[in-house]
């Protein structure tokens, strides 16, 4: 079992035009970073990209955008980001916009194994269009679908060989759902270590869902609202 | 008349002794700066996280700690982190009491437009439609009127919704009102200084007026 690649650009290798990714992070936190710069070098394109944000103009999946590397993004929140919204207006970029929740569980779907789950987000909103509706205990609910993504990009705070993962503190967010949903996980993380260096009963992801791993490099980490208290302790 | 910090106060009063609390982005996060001392709240992130505290001392900002308008917050003792699958889930799950949030228009059945202007503005609905198609206990916080003047209280929402019959409870301004089942805004509470009438001229949907309206105390 060699789960180990040396860096982003090994772990990204057979990424190839047309694939569908999925990406964690929330906002700008828990992104993983390595392998965005390394998609913006290789110039994949075509690309449709699953995350809960765009990035901003100049960080995160708003780089890939700036290049036009993405053909469709599905999110559920897109603010914040000018690139992004000159594309989507333009016509230029297929956006599908989905509830968070929806967004979350559809990955946990497909991670658990459930090809569909059922949900009242949506309901009586341009969301539901299309979509099937079921009643159960007399509420209107939508079935949406599993996702199918050819690969899940995830960054954690450490994880060890065998490829477990333990996220910090807000920046586990989507990267602990979309890590057991893609066909192909690729795990960064900001501290690569041995087996047994990390306790089995903290571990958030299972080894078992990540295909390759690395130690990732120069982590930004940047804040998009830096926000504080006035008085100083 | 109240600024946005009066209506977070006003709002506030509403929260109770042990309730888990999800505060939206804009004036619904003020609302955290009220919550009385005497009582014990936890704030639920839908990015992740129950037990959010105020945002960190000046220089102690931790990139991933963050809250779901993406600021830096701080983690109060007894907090918990988990993933977006189960902040839905215990959101879904009808765990969390309390959702207050922001609007642009509400409608008298209680239908509400929060998230897309066509044509103008496109940035989502985050965790909104999953928060009002689940929560059973819903306050908007919002301005009565838009900055044309014209009332966001209506007969029929115009914009596209983000869920339908869901909203209990308005705070703005001007007035506390109530959602009422079967339709209707039914006027509890008048702004300091503020006349029956000129809520009245703001409200555009049916208004329900029954005895002396009280002035509110905040």
């Amino acid at each position: 079992m060699n789960k180990v690649v040396s860096d982003a650009d090994e772990a990204i290798r057979d990424i190839e035009d047309g694939m569908t990714l999925m990406l964690g992070g929330f906002g700008l936190c828990g992104l993983p970073e390595n392998c965005i710069a390394a998609l913006v070098k290789k110039g994949t394109k075509e690309l449709t990209c699953i995350s809960n944000n765009a990035g901003v103009d100049d960080f995160g999946i708003g780089l890939m955008l700036k290049q036009r590397q993405v053909k469709k993004m599905i999110s559920s929140y897109v603010g914040e980001n000018a690139e992004f919204e000159r594309q989507l207006l333009s016509g230029e970029l297929d956006v599908e916009l989905i509830p968070q929740g929806t967004l979350a569980t559809r990955c946990m779907a497909a991670g658990y194994g459930m090809p569909a789950i059922f949900t009242p987000a949506g309901i009586g909103t341009e969301v539901a269009i299309g979509k099937e509706v079921r009643n159960f205990n007399g509420k209107d609910y939508l079935m949406e679908l599993a996702f199918d993504a050819d690969f899940a990009i995830v960054k954690a705070w450490k994880g060890d060989t065998m490829g477990n993962l333990v996220y910090k503190a807000t920046a586990r967010n989507f990267n602990a759902v979309m890590a057991m949903a893609g066909k192909i996980t690729i795990a960064e993380v900001e501290e690569l270590v041995e087996p047994g260096e990390l306790d089995p009963d903290h571990i958030h992801t299972p080894g078992i869902y990540i295909h390759r791993i690395f130690q990732g490099v120069n982590y930004e980490k940047r804040i998009e609202q830096r926000t504080v208290r006035k008085n100083v302790r | 008349m109240l600024d946005k910090e009066g209506i977070a106060k006003r709002i506030a009063k509403e929260i109770k002794d042990g309730y888990y609390v999800n505060l939206g982005i804009g004036i619904p996060t003020l609302v955290a700066n009220y919550i009385p001392a005497n009582i014990d709240v936890v704030l639920q992130s839908e990015n992740g996280l129950l037990g959010m505290g105020p945002f960190p001392f000046e220089g102690e900002e931790d990139a991933d700690v963050i809250n779901a308008g993406k600021q830096t917050i701080t983690m109060l003792p007894g907090s918990a982190i988990f993933d977006s699958a189960m902040s839905f889930g215990m959101i879904r799950a009808k765990k969390v009491n309390l959702t207050i949030l922001g609007a642009m228009e509400v409608s008298e059945n209680g239908d509400i437009a929060n998230w897309k202007i066509p044509g103008k503005m496109v940035k989502g609905m985050g965790g909104a439609m999953d928060l009002v198609a689940s929560a059973e206990n819903i306050i908007v916080a919002m301005q009565h009127v838009n900055k044309a003047g014209e009332s966001k209280l209506l007969p029929k929402c115009t914009l596209p919704l983000t869920g339908v019959n869901c909203v209990k409870k308005i705070v703005t301004e001007l007035a506390v009102l109530d959602v009422l089942p079967d339709g209707g805004f039914k006027l509890l509470e008048r702004a300091p200084g503020i006349s029956v009438d000129e809520i009245k001229n703001a409200t555009a949907g049916k208004l329900i007026i029954e005895g002396d309206i009280p002035e509110m105390i905040i």
